[in-house]
């Protein structure tokens, strides 16, 4: 990595999710790759889910954050594989999203179940860490989360799903 | 865009033209073949997609509301990706697939068309989707078109989540109450005669050897996976009839006229608009 390039690298890193603001696209694991050649600047991101609706306003905020760094050509390339998974998050990334009062994936993806039947792993309550909770809604507010409430301090909260 | 496909305007999404660079993996383009088999996938996204939207807000519960709302939009997402790929092959846009076709155009098959009637019809409709698709895309992540292999790798992990959801209301309607087990009983045995079209081998499927998943591939495992679901909820769906299908070669069920009039209407009263 030369040092121009890990330039471009640490500006494109300064960009966060719109949705989990506390979380750069670093953080998540979103970006994936920034190559730079002679001041063009690429870069590739990949999104959590296909319908990410954030994908759209990451590719501006990055456009926008290398432009003002004095990058006058740059392209924003979306890759889809490898396929983002949340063991791609990093522990840095893993303690901001509890601090914000998200649940991080507990755990890492699991190898292709067999079956239909899930199983489920304990949730962690990111503001008393009672392991005692439930979810209320595999589905929340964004596509990589749902929605869980803890039975001890009794307040909801949001989780990130095992990708 | 074509110059020969200037008839009417081109629909931006956004500004910045994400559909440029939609598909990743290179800006492929799609052989022909290649791109009528995409169009079989992303149809049938984009239609369930389409249907699985209007609950939204008519759910039994506000949680049903933003699942299913969930599931449209990772459909949508798919469909958006394979639509992409498909318009590669003669500079259609994914807007220009989804707003400007009409309905002979369209490839979905009918078990996608089916309306989406009560909870459980469209929790029955949900579960044979989301079986097939898991398996499907499952399979295609193997296929020798990076595109399509890179769309089904994406795709298989949320299909899973979908596939969960589709089993746990079968489950749950099924081992209810009278009425939620008579109206999931009789949501099958109305979504059982559009499942057999899913299985069938097209002639476009012999010149994709590789790239496509054989269809007929798909039955044993599909069924199987069923079976699990329906011994467990005491289940066993009946066939009146097989229906004739054709949705692959643009003959459709009655529903989807009405579903394509709600979805173009916008993009067709204002061409060229963008929002």
């Amino acid at each position: 990595m030369t040092a121009v390039r890990s330039r471009a690298w640490d500006i494109a890193a300064t960009v966060c999710d719109p949705e989990i603001p506390v979380l750069t696209i670093e953080d998540l694991g979103i970006l994936r790759d920034v190559e730079d050649s002679d001041g063009r600047v690429r870069v590739h991101i990949t999104p959590t889910y296909s319908g990410c609706p954030a994908m759209d306003a990451i590719r501006d905020d990055l456009l926008t954050a290398l432009r003002a760094a004095g990058y006058a050509d740059v392209s924003v390339e979306l890759v889809l594989t490898p396929a983002w998974t949340t063991d791609w998050m990093t522990d840095d990334g893993r303690q901001k999203l509890e601090a914000y009062g998200i649940a991080p994936p507990s755990g890492r993806a699991p190898v292709r179940p067999a079956g239909p039947m899930r199983v489920a792993l304990a949730v962690k309550c990111p503001r008393c860490d009672s392991l005692h909770t439930r979810e209320i809604s595999r589905f929340g507010s964004t596509s990589c989360k749902a929605l869980y409430e803890c039975l001890d301090c009794l307040e909801p909260f949001d989780s990130f799903k095992v990708l | 865009m074509n110059a020969s496909d200037t008839s009417h305007g081109d629909v931006h999404v956004d500004r910045v033209a994400l559909a440029d660079e939609l598909a990743g993996d290179t800006g492929q383009i799609a052989s022909p073949d290649a791109a009528e088999y995409a169009l079989w996938l992303g149809d049938d996204a984009l239609v369930l997609s389409q249907q699985l939207g209007w609950w939204i807000s008519r759910a039994p519960e506000l949680e049903e509301d933003m699942a299913l709302g969930n599931i449209a939009l990772d459909l949508l997402g798919h469909a958006r990706s394979l639509l992409h790929y498909a318009g590669t092959v003669d500079g259609r846009s994914e807007d220009d697939l989804a707003y400007w076709r009409d309905e002979p155009e369209f490839r979905s098959a009918w078990l996608f068309e089916q309306e989406n009637g009560d909870f459980a019809k469209t929790i029955a409709r949900q579960l044979v989707a989301s079986v097939y698709l898991f398996e499907l895309y499952e399979r295609l992540r193997a296929s020798t078109d990076a595109t399509l292999a890179a769309i089904a790798e994406k795709a298989v992990k949320e299909v899973d989540y979908h596939r969960d959801h589709a089993v746990q209301w079968t489950l749950r309607l099924a081992g209810g109450t009278e009425e939620s087990r008579r109206r999931m009983i009789r949501a099958l045995d109305d979504i059982w005669p559009y499942v057999d079209e899913l299985f069938r081998d097209e002639p476009l499927i012999d010149r994709l050897d590789g790239v496509a998943v054989r269809p007929s591939t798909l039955r044993e495992p599909f069924d199987a996976v069923l079976a699990d679901v329906f011994s467990e909820a005491d289940l066993a769906p009946k066939s009146a009839f097989i229906a004739a299908g054709g949705g692959r070669e643009g003959r459709h069920f009655p529903t989807l006229g009405y579903l394509l009039a709600e979805l173009q209407v916008l993009a067709r009263t204002h061409p060229g608009a963008s929002w």
